[in-house]
């Protein structure tokens, strides 16, 4: 497949301080790309560069050839973005909001009103059109927010953190229509900050902290970064330490990294269910009071845990 | 150019859904206009228009009955509270009260004004009259208007007085009820008696003669209501120009930047859709008004004109306010404060004509003043002709501070941190 993306080598300071930095990578036409960081790591940014609404410092990206600095009007065409935050017109009905931002998008006459009714039942509101948007819940009001990112049909879209702060119904329906527009051909840029959804939606996906690319690939590619690995974790009491555990616990021999995170030690390692009577003997003996013990396997919060010693949620 | 009016439209159909801005756009000037018009008794018939104590020199070179009955008129008990009248006897020293802003007019009554009513054989003349000259400050339109109309009554009753007392006395000579000797007298108490009934007849409203003859009652809601509306104007453009940094807030603005539309189309579509409700709110005003306080607003044609400048030069303030501000409570803030002062200062809510000259030049940077400027004018039965220079002023202000706006926004950046 060819590439619809290309970034090579952007840049973003503010003063001193470097939002991204020297970022790479590209995405393939019809491929769903996540961006996984925790919060503060560039994500953002780097899609408002690539839509052209922030100038990169330095660096270069193209999308279907076109440069995003130089070609801008042409670029915005092909894309589509919805933002992390509801850009929307709450004293307008959804209907309205649809037809304006149609209208941005140059629609009119009857194939705007025609894709309005497409993208309302698409996003399961036709029955809701005529409503003023400020009488929406979270969630309808995040639909509306991605069904104008919609409108033109675009060849990449953008998705930034579309469920943050959703129930898990939006949040299901949301992951189910960014598959189904995945599956009709459209190319999707996705960020997130839950290792869950990246992993349920990519075809490859980049990590990002402190504005690097840290690591890039399918999750069999980055699985293997860190090998056979498994993630072991104890829940300790909220009021107690684990600083003196973590510390005993990188002595065993097997143990790769180990780290307190939110009121757990969580330890990779290849043999979480052979150390595992090992590690809670030690809390026993520092007096430290474990309340559950989970073991996953290898995944992208390992991943990500293995290459920066945070977890994504930091 | 078709983005440009969809931004403008969604501004205007959004402005007209806030219920809280619709209060202070539309509701808040009416309901003050209409209780400002209660104080002054605008709805019990007894009206009292603010303007009061005119400062006016007279220079009276005639020095006859006539002459001597125009100064007697200014200072008169009835019009103590309008004029305040000053005799001079040299011309020049009159001219410059009024060029150093001492007085709004000079009024220069010259040799053989009487004689030139009343001839001396004992007729009224009917040869050319001497006539009365007002030298006038151009920045007092109301005042001056006032003046005038003073002037214009006076004079109206010495014509009725000339014309009437040559058939009178004709007739009486004709009649054998006067000798020859005695007409010169007779013809002299009638033109006086006449001309001194003006000042009878002055009352505080005031009444202008326009060109063509009609005279035009001139009410205090005509300075009230445009003062009003014009001061709430100013809020309607700070609201508009704080939707832009509320949309910027809000994610609306990123996302317009990030569509297929320019900054300019963006910025552009702003500035027609505050120009629209700004349009919007003032002839609501003027229509409410025309219809619900039977308030006449003058020439139809010169009042759109008149509300089209004055909304473009309010529209200027909007947009450099929203280019100076970072956050839309700034907005809020200093257009509220603005709001305030530019009415004040415009003339909103004290006689500008009474007020010293530094602070009628202040005045002069706001579109209340030269807004209001226009509407006493043609409240006072003048036309386009007669407002061009509030027009211009309000082009040009309107025109100077979008370029600035335009200039602060370039050099700040529609959405970079």
């Amino acid at each position: 497949m060819p590439s619809i993306l290309e970034v090579i080598n952007l840049v973003k300071k503010y003063g001193d301080f470097t939002a991204v930095d020297g970022i790479s990578f590209d995405i393939r036409e019809g491929e769903i790309f996540s961006l996984l960081g925790p919060n503060g790591a560039g994500k953002t940014t780097t899609i408002s560069m690539l839509s052209t609404l922030f100038v990169p410092t330095s660096g270069e990206a193209t999308i279907g050839g076109h440069s995003v600095t130089k070609e801008t009007m042409t670029v915005r065409d092909m894309i589509g973005v919805v933002p992390q935050e509801l850009a929307l017109y709450d004293d307008l009905t959804a209907r309205e909001n649809l037809v304006f931002w149609g209208q941005m998008y140059g629609l009119s006459g009857k194939a705007l009103k025609t894709r309005v009714d497409e993208v309302l039942e698409q996003i399961g509101l036709t029955d809701r059109a005529k409503n003023r948007v400020k009488t929406f819940s979270g969630g309808m009001k995040r639909r509306v927010n991605i069904g104008v990112g919609l409108l033109h049909k675009p060849r990449l879209l953008f998705m930034d953190e579309p469920t943050v702060g959703i129930d898990p119904q939006s949040r299901r329906a949301i992951l189910d229509s960014v598959k189904a527009l995945n599956q009709q051909g459209m190319t999707v840029l996705y960020t997130t900050h839950y290792m869950e959804e990246a992993e349920e939606l990519s075809d490859r996906v980049g990590i990002i902290d402190h504005g690097k690319m840290i690591a890039i690939g399918t999750q069999a590619e980055l699985n293997r970064q860190v090998g056979e690995t498994d993630t072991l974790i104890l829940h300790i009491d909220e009021n107690q330490s684990g600083e003196a555990l973590v510390y005993a616990v990188r002595q065993i021999r097997s143990v790769l990294k180990a780290h307190v995170i939110d009121h757990a030690v969580v330890i990779i390692t290849p043999e979480a269910e052979e150390i595992m009577v090992l590690v809670i003997t030690k809390a026993n003996e520092l007096g430290v009071k474990i309340r559950s013990v989970d073991i996953q396997e290898s995944n992208l919060e390992a991943v990500f845990l293995s290459l920066t010693g945070r977890a994504l949620r930091d | 150019m078709r983005k440009l009016f969809l931004i403008a439209l969604k501004d205007v159909k959004l402005a007209f859904r806030d219920k809280a801005a619709l209060i202070l756009m539309l509701l808040a000037p009416f309901l003050l206009t209409l209780g400002l018009g209660v104080v002054t008794g605008r709805f019990s018939g007894n009206s009292s228009n603010g303007i009061s104590h005119i400062p006016v020199v007279l220079v009276n070179q005639d020095g006859a009955q006539l002459g001597n009955a125009l100064v007697e008129l200014f200072q008169s008990k009835d019009l103590n509270e309008l004029v305040d009248p000053t005799v001079f006897a040299d011309t020049a020293a009159a001219f410059k009260q009024v060029d150093d802003n001492q007085a709004v007019a000079a009024v220069i009554i010259r040799p053989g004004f009487t004689a030139s009513v009343i001839s001396s054989q004992g007729q009224t003349s009917l040869g050319a009259v001497v006539q009365i000259e007002l030298y006038s400050n151009p920045t007092t339109p109301t005042s001056v208007g006032v003046v005038k109309t003073l002037l214009d009554q006076f004079i109206s009753q010495v014509e009725v007085g000339r014309i009437g007392g040559e058939v009178a006395v004709t007739q009486l000579l004709a009649s054998g009820r006067i000798q020859l000797q005695q007409a010169q007298a007779v013809g002299l108490a009638m033109g006086v008696n006449q001309a001194n009934t003006s000042s009878q007849s002055t009352s505080v409203t005031l009444n202008n003669v326009t060109p063509s003859g009609e005279t035009v009652k001139f009410d205090v809601l005509a300075l009230l209501a445009p003062g009003m509306a014009l001061m709430f104007l100013m809020f309607t453009v700070s609201y508009g120009g704080r939707t832009l940094l509320t949309e910027r807030n809000l994610g609306t603005l990123p996302r317009l930047l990030v569509s297929p539309t320019t900054t300019v189309q963006v910025l552009g579509g702003k500035m027609i859709g505050i120009f629209l409700t700004g349009l919007a709110q003032m002839l609501i005003l003027i229509l409410g008004t025309t219809f619900l306080f039977q308030l006449q607003w003058g020439d139809p044609l010169a009042v759109l004109v008149l509300v089209l400048a004055a909304v473009f030069g309010a529209v200027g303030w909007g947009m450099l306010l929203t280019a100076i501000a970072k956050t839309p409570g700034q907005v809020s803030t200093i257009g509220s404060a603005l709001m305030l002062i530019f009415g004040i200062l415009g003339g909103t809510f004290i006689n500008l004509d009474n007020m010293p000259a530094w602070f009628r030049y202040m005045s002069k940077i706001t579109p209340n003043a030269w807004g209001l400027d226009g509407f006493a004018t043609l409240a006072l039965g003048g036309g386009l002709q007669d407002i061009l220079t509030p027009i211009l002023a309000l082009l040009v202000m309107g025109l100077l501070l979008f370029f600035i706006a335009v200039f602060l926004f370039n050099r700040r950046g529609l959405m970079e941190k």
